[in-house]
């Protein structure tokens, strides 16, 4: 095996800028987990399966775990931690979840959602993608489709986006 | 994971210099790549990323298609304007691939590139001629119900996973490239290879050879376009059998017809015959049908995938009947 390559790199996390040394292999996931400590976003498959990862990366919604860190200097990162949105609350009326695990990646990918959803992108629910989109049930699972539950609580994540949509 | 020294390329010559290095690889959204190094499947010595180099742009040609620059992330594109209007099988066809999460990362090029997604491929301990070249295939005698049925080898009956290149391969797509020796450009439909005695390569890409641009030509076909795909859970799977088609209708008959299927072959596989079989004839099913036996008189089903010549013949004959509708 060759030597560990070592690389300095700032990042924007939840609005405080960190500057670390890390090894070039470290994904943002377990940066942000094992060097910062934020353990709110979850490493379900480490293989961009599951969605548990989902962080806001530059404001959009995408899996920490498949981001090598060292590739992403200079990139502003909202994790769950730092997070303030109207869909956290109504996660917990609508009881949108059973163990937790996915939570947080459910909701970080349901705000990269929402946003995208406010620059019209369709989705591949759609009849025709030139249309501009309009948001149902449909639409939700098809674009959260990148966030699986285990405990299989889809109908309370559908039922808690779309009281905030 | 091997550790590995880690270059970014702010311009296209630097990106090919850096590339020049023994072991080196390029690095776009990295959604197969990582994963891959994950595995151990691929053990690159430097990885080159690409992803702050100025091909980020969607721009117009002058002929009145459509130049993607390598770097457009896989949503930016499907969210284009000009494709949704003008190529809505492409626009589908990447809204139909991945999750939302993984197309923000995923690039135009990097898609192209993306590996298959046979199991015995991303399996490390287990023969496979893609990876290991010599070692022999598990797929060919063992789960295979989802691999090839067109353009196979003895040597590899692994299909390539991306919807796009389909949309790409159905709309005579060209790839510019650049290499050390100047540039090039490529038809998407003749990117990919078929698997013969070399499953290890993929592409016709040279040692080094770096994609910055996808254009699409205008095509009047791909205006009423549509991209259908067939697979095991409703979404964030790959196809089991994938169509994009473009049809363009004069007095009820074909005036200009495009074709291409994923999840098939080894390659986006482009339905000439089909294609052939039906300019100037009528619209209607029963044309399509026999357009689409003509294509797939020439599939050789593995063992256990026979099913999938008959769901592709079902999808290639829908998908033609919703656009005459």
């Amino acid at each position: 095996m060759p030597a560990p390559e070592l690389v300095e790199i700032t990042l924007r996390v939840n609005g405080e800028a960190h500057t670390l040394v890390v090894d070039t292999r470290i994904s943002l996931l377990d940066l942000l987990r094992e060097r910062l400590g934020l353990t709110g976003s979850k490493k379900g498959c480490d293989h961009g399966q599951c969605g548990a990862c989902t962080i806001l990366l530059d404001g959009r919604r995408a899996n920490a775990c498949l981001a090598l860190a060292v590739a992403h200097d200079d990139c502003e990162i909202v994790t769950i931690e730092g997070l303030e949105h109207p869909l956290q609350d109504a996660f917990v009326e609508h009881d949108a979840l059973q163990c937790g695990y996915c939570t947080p990646g459910q909701i970080c990918s349901a705000v990269g959602m929402l946003g995208e959803l406010e620059l019209g992108w369709p989705s591949y629910a759609a009849e025709d993608v030139a249309v501009a989109p309009r948001l149902d049930a449909g639409e939700i699972r098809e674009r959260m489709s990148g966030n699986i539950c285990r405990c299989g609580a889809y109908p309370n994540i559908v039922a808690a986006i779309e009281d905030v949509a | 994971m091997r550790p590995f020294r880690y270059e970014r390329a702010e311009d296209a010559g630097a990106a090919l210099a850096a590339a020049a290095a023994e072991g080196a690889t390029f690095l776009g959204g990295g959604t197969n790549l990582v994963d891959l190094m994950r595995l151990g499947v691929e053990t690159p010595a430097v990885l080159v990323d690409v992803t702050r180099l100025p091909f980020r742009e969607i721009e117009e040609t002058e002929a009145g298609g459509l130049r993607i620059g390598a770097g457009v992330r896989n949503s930016d594109l499907a969210a284009d304007p000009r494709v949704r209007s003008r190529w809505p099988a492409l626009g589908e066809a990447l809204l139909s691939g991945a999750s939302g999460q993984l197309r923000n990362r995923a690039t135009t090029g990097g898609n192209l590139l993306q590996r298959t997604r046979c199991p015995y491929f991303q399996d490390v301990t287990a023969p496979c001629n893609k990876r290991a070249p010599g070692s022999g295939c598990s797929a060919r005698a063992g789960e295979h119900a989802n691999h090839a049925i067109l353009g196979w080898s003895e040597r590899c009956v692994a299909t390539h996973p991306s919807d796009m290149a389909v949309a790409l391969t159905a709309f005579d797509a060209l790839v510019h490239l650049v290499g050390r020796d100047g540039g090039r450009e490529c038809p998407v439909e003749g990117l990919h290879r078929l698997p013969g005695d070399e499953p290890q390569r993929d592409t016709v890409l040279e040692r080094g050879e770096l994609i910055v641009a996808v254009e699409l030509p205008p095509l009047a076909a791909a205006e009423r376009s549509a991209y259908r795909k067939v697979r095991e859970r409703a979404s964030f799977e790959f196809a089991l059998v994938s169509v994009a088609a473009g049809l363009e209708l004069e007095d009820g008959c074909v005036r200009q017809v495009r074709i291409a299927l994923g999840g098939v072959a080894h390659k986006p596989w482009r339905a000439h015959a089909a294609e052939a079989a039906l300019h100037g004839v009528p619209a209607t099913a029963a044309s399509f049908r026999a357009a689409a036996d003509a294509e797939l008189e020439q599939a050789r089903p593995l063992r256990d995938n026979a099913w999938k010549i008959e769901l592709a013949r079902n999808a290639i004959v829908r998908t033609l009947v919703e656009l005459t509708r």
